[in-house]
């Protein structure tokens, strides 16, 4: 079983990307589970979203204390949260930073992709929501969704050209990765 | 076919399909996306039923009281605080022998106002005379409506029941469940047969009081239905997995239990934690198993004492607490096994939504082995 804890603030649709990325898995034909951390949800405050990956049936319920993959979908999360707590040697963090030298706190042995997944989604969204920006990113860094699961996930969630626009932000971010993974 | 939504959805989704005539409830967090996505079938005409907006718990339950005894399938839902205020048309709707069915979106009590799961709300209302069903999974949820809307109707029964399913912890999880469609579910429960109903050319009562000439007569027949339900449980079950290939027929259901000397002793979702926790104990050697029940009402007193009858320990994870006596199940499992020589010592955990972890499972079986129990597990130090 492979876990993602995605860090976000409220509002940056961190619980989305969670079941998004969660339904992409499961049509890519694995088990898959996605739940919030059920805390006292306001906009700006840290939040916490879980996925699960499995190729048995997920009967493990608590939240997520040792992933192999982290999301963090805000830079200035770093420093008050300890984003990076009990991450798995070998596990790999997709970074939402402008900085490409980003280095902050990192553990040994995780492999950290950044991407400025901020400006990628004020471009192509219009809005700096980044959750499906970096789903893309995710995508490429660790080959757990695929790009046309993904796709359909988001279709499943937006119509029209707002689900163009979100494919558009995660391709952009996949192909980014892609280029780096 | 296995489809990926979330508990809440896969909830309403059943429910539909189940064909309720009258849907009343109020919205409580964590319940509201059950009855958000009612309401919308609703007015989507995707469901014929009628949905009663209300300004309480106390009048959504009496909607459907009130409904049932005119001869509707009727459906609620609610939780903690909402359950509470429920309280006085729990006890009616089971006196009156209305087959009602009810999700219970499993959270604690205030105060301290909390949002988060235990179980505090349904046990509270273990002697109101309601079936009540825990869940594990999304998938069991789901299910277990269709068998709770067979076994409260089965003339032989007539009482409402609760589903209950952790508040968050599976109200909110996505996860992969198999819904049986439309045709699936109507070859499984047929439309609503009432066994009477109100009916202006036939007048009857319902309620009425009972002097003391009578009064027990009418509790001993509902305690008697009470008893009655396990067998009716036991067959509306095998009839799903005949039918659907899960079997339900048992009230309570045993893990790794052949050769263990420890067994855990759970409800709802901590029983799928606690299994992957065993598995891991197994590993190095540990032989513990875990006894899930699914009926806590009625009580499957001779089930857990047959299922139990080769272990030395028992440890009760009780998310609930009798204040002044310990967490519900845990008393009930005690008697259950007296006389048996069997360990059996209490845990009350995760009250409040406190997260449970594999590590925490492992942490109570080696209390249980130690004899250290009747306790609450994971307590802040500053209160010790």
């Amino acid at each position: 079983m492979r876990e993602l804890r995605i860090h976000g603030r409220g509002g940056q649709g961190s619980v989305t990307a969670a079941e998004l990325i969660a339904y992409a898995a499961f049509e890519g034909g694995v088990f898959s589970q996605a739940f919030p951390a059920f805390g006292v949800e306001r906009r700006g405050a840290p939040v916490q979203a879980f996925v699960r990956f499995s190729d048995e049936k997920i009967r493990l319920r608590s939240q997520i204390y040792e992933p192999d993959y982290i999301i963090v979908q805000d830079p200035t999360l770093i420093g008050d949260v300890d984003v990076f707590n009990g991450m798995k040697a070998g596990g790999i963090a997709i970074v939402n930073t402008e900085k490409s030298d980003f280095d902050s706190g990192v553990p040994e042995g995780v492999k950290v992709y950044t991407i400025d997944a901020t400006t990628i989604a004020l471009e192509e969204l219009g809005v700096p929501i980044t959750n499906t920006t970096l789903m893309g990113a995710f995508a490429a860094a660790t080959g757990e969704i695929g790009l046309e699961p993904l796709e359909h996930a988001l279709r499943s969630r937006f119509s029209g050209s707002m689900a163009d626009k979100n494919v558009r932000a995660a391709e952009r971010a996949y192909n980014q990765i892609g280029g780096a993974a | 076919m296995l489809e990926f939504m979330e508990g809440s959805h896969a909830v309403a989704e059943i429910v539909k399909r189940c064909r309720p005539q009258v849907i009343a409830a109020y919205p409580i967090t964590p319940q509201t996306h059950i009855v958000e996505d009612l309401a919308q079938m609703v007015a989507n005409c995707e469901i014929d039923a009628e949905y009663i907006t209300v300004e309480s718990e106390f009048s959504a339950l009496s909607a459907c009281l009130g409904a049932s005894a005119a001869g509707s399938r009727v459906y609620s839902a609610t939780t903690s605080q909402g359950l509470a205020l429920m309280f006085e048309v729990c006890f009616n709707a089971a006196g009156m022998r209305q087959p009602i069915v009810m999700t219970i979106a499993n959270r604690s009590l205030g105060a301290p106002l909390s949002i988060w799961n235990d179980q505090q709300d349904s046990i509270s209302l273990r002697d109101s005379g309601w079936l009540q069903f825990y869940a594990e999974d999304n998938q069991e949820t789901a299910d277990l409506h269709m068998i709770a809307y067979k076994v409260c109707e089965d003339h032989d029964i007539l009482l409402p029941a609760f589903v209950c399913f952790d508040g968050f912890i599976l109200t909110h999880t996505f996860e992969p469940v198999a819904l049986p469609t439309q045709e699936e579910v109507d070859a499984y429960l047929p439309a609503f047969n009432p066994y009477q109903r109100l009916d202006a050319a036939n007048p009857l009562s319902l309620g009425m009081y009972a002097t003391p000439e009578y009064y027990m007569e009418f509790r001993y027949e509902v305690d008697r239905a009470m008893q009655r339900a396990k067998q009716a449980f036991v067959k509306a079950g095998r009839e799903f997995g005949e039918q659907f290939d899960r079997d339900y027929s048992a009230l309570v259901e045993g893990y790794r239990l052949e050769d263990a000397d420890t067994a855990l002793v759970a409800m709802g979702s901590i029983c799928g934690t606690a299994k992957d926790a065993i598995d891991e104990m197994r590993e190095h050697g540990r032989k513990v198993g875990l006894l899930k029940i699914r009926t806590y009402r009625p009580f499957p007193a001779p089930e857990i004492a047959d299922a139990l009858k080769g272990v030395s320990t028992v440890a009760v994870l009780d998310k609930n607490i009798s204040l002044g006596n310990g967490g519900a199940v845990g008393t009930e499992v005690k008697a259950a096994l007296y006389g048996s020589g069997i360990s059996v010592y209490d845990y009350i955990i995760a009250l409040g939504g406190r997260d449970v972890r594999k590590r925490d499972i492992a942490a109570v079986v080696d209390l249980a082995e130690k004899g250290k129990g009747d306790i609450f597990y994971g307590l802040r130090t500053e209160v010790l």
